[in-house]
């Protein structure tokens, strides 16, 4: 693979060589020389403190340097200049570069015009390839396996650009998906119609009490999605997980993309259900595999 | 008394006929018709016993490639192309819907970086019946009714 551009381009084999390479990488988040003398070139169009830092860090643990920009307002796009010019120029300077960009197939864009790898790290509401490995490799690693899982996705499931490529990346396992999610925030027909494709087992259940899952993966729901604050208001509450949630969800493990809001309470953080601190952490040996494999590591 | 064509015979080039009444005018834009240098003549909603009504294309002394016309399938999928040699039909084909499509139409996803950067649109093929198309750029699936009115924004 020459870039990471979208969970679509990756098949259960793909998936399974990052994740593998991601627990070698564990062996190495102290610092490894791998990527010694190699320059990340991280073009933020728009900010995401989490990813980038995230990045960086995993760049300089595997020896390598970091340059770029957090924002548009500091770059030359500010001054007009297009994506592909940037990107052509960034490729001057760095053997690597990642893009978070608000425009939907930025990234595909930068890859067909760049000669080094790109790594997206989100086009507007399509892909986040990343944050969906990051998710499979916190499953993996706590439940050592994902076939066989039922899992449960909740909250805004119509525009959540992580559900959609979760969902798409479980496809490649066996595994029975339950959806929760407030009316009109439903799972889209068209990823539907490829669980449907791949045999993936899925159910819409109407209450967090139906949900019948060992792992349980959180959203945000956005009042903006809602028509009036009164509406978002009477739904906010049926889909926050709190300590009394846990008499019937057990001992699944709650995954959270993060930020969150009032989605998950605190109260759960202590709990050996929650899964959201160490999911933001998998993004290190998750990113350092990908990065040191597009630059042609092997184990 | 025999009528009249309303426009001639060619002695030898292309013929595209059976192009969805209305559609001849983008047909021609597809094909970048207004470069050509070749006589081209274009009827529009001509009786026709098949459909009712149809468009005519004819471009004289130049043999449209099977990529060309293919790009106008989406416009007019049930065109038929005649290649004419001495006034014969010397080949007759179907339009066929390519498996790529490429600076046909713009994507119907307002955020997708097709509509803020200097690149041509790009669409794969997933099915033809019914059709749906997927933006190789924002991946943004475009229905049978999607692509009409994108094309319609085209006119």
């Amino acid at each position: 693979m020459q870039d990471v551009i979208s969970i679509k381009d990756f098949d259960r084999a793909d998936i399974e060589k990052v994740l593998e390479n991601a627990k070698i990488m564990e062996g190495y988040t102290k610092g490894t020389g791998i990527l010694e003398a190699k320059i990340l070139a991280t073009l933020f169009f728009e900010p995401s403190t989490r990813t980038r830092l995230s990045f960086e860090s995993a760049m300089n643990r595997l020896g390598g340097t970091v340059i770029g920009f957090s924002e548009s307002g500091s770059s030359s796009v500010a001054k007009g200049e297009t994506l592909q010019d940037t990107v052509r120029i960034a490729e001057q300077y760095a053997d690597i570069i990642v893009v978070r960009h608000p425009r939907d197939g930025a990234a595909r864009l930068a890859a067909e015009v760049a000669q080094v790898p790109i790594i997206n790290a989100g086009d507007g509401v399509n892909q986040h390839p990343t944050q969906t490995l990051l998710d499979l490799y916190t499953i993996k690693k706590a439940l050592n396996t994902i076939d066989g899982l039922r899992i449960g996705l909740m909250g805004d499931l119509k525009y959540g650009r992580t559900v959609h490529s979760l969902a798409y990346a479980l496809s490649w396992y066996d595994v029975a998906l339950q959806f929760l999610s407030p009316p009109g925030l439903e799972m889209p027909v068209h990823i539907r119609e490829d669980l449907t494709e791949k045999e993936i087992s899925f159910q819409q259940v109407e209450e967090l009490e139906d949900l019948k899952v060992d792992v349980l993966y959180v959203t945000r729901i956005q009042k903006e999605r809602f028509p009036d604050v009164e509406e978002y208001e009477k739904v906010k509450g049926s889909y926050q997980i709190t300590k009394e949630s846990l008499e019937f969800l057990g001992g699944a493990k709650i995954l959270h993309p993060l930020p969150r809001v009032d989605e998950i309470d605190p109260e759960i953080d202590s709990t050996h259900n929650a899964l959201y601190f160490q999911q933001a952490g998998s993004g290190i040996p998750v990113r350092m595999a990908l990065l040191a494999s597009l630059l042609g590591w092997e184990p | 008394m025999k009528r009249e064509l309303k426009i001639s015979a060619i002695k030898n080039g292309t013929v595209i006929d059976h192009i969805t009444p209305g559609k001849a005018f983008e047909v021609a834009r597809i094909l970048g018709l207004e470069d050509f240098s070749a006589p081209i003549s274009i009827a529009v909603n001509v009786s026709s016993g098949k459909s009712g009504t149809k468009d005519i294309i004819k471009v004289e002394n130049r043999e449209l490639s099977k990529d060309e016309v293919n790009r106008i399938s989406l416009v007019a999928p049930n065109a038929t192309v005649n290649i004419v040699k001495g006034y014969e039909v010397a080949k007759k084909k179907k339009v066929e819907i390519p498996s790529e499509i490429v600076d046909i139409l713009p994507c119907s996803n307002a955020n997708c970086i097709t509509h803020f950067e200097p690149v041509k649109t790009k669409f794969q093929l997933e099915g033809t019946s019914p059709m749906r198309i997927r933006c190789y750029y924002c991946e943004r699936v475009l229905t049978e009714e999607d692509i009409k009115r994108e094309i319609a924004k085209e006119d």
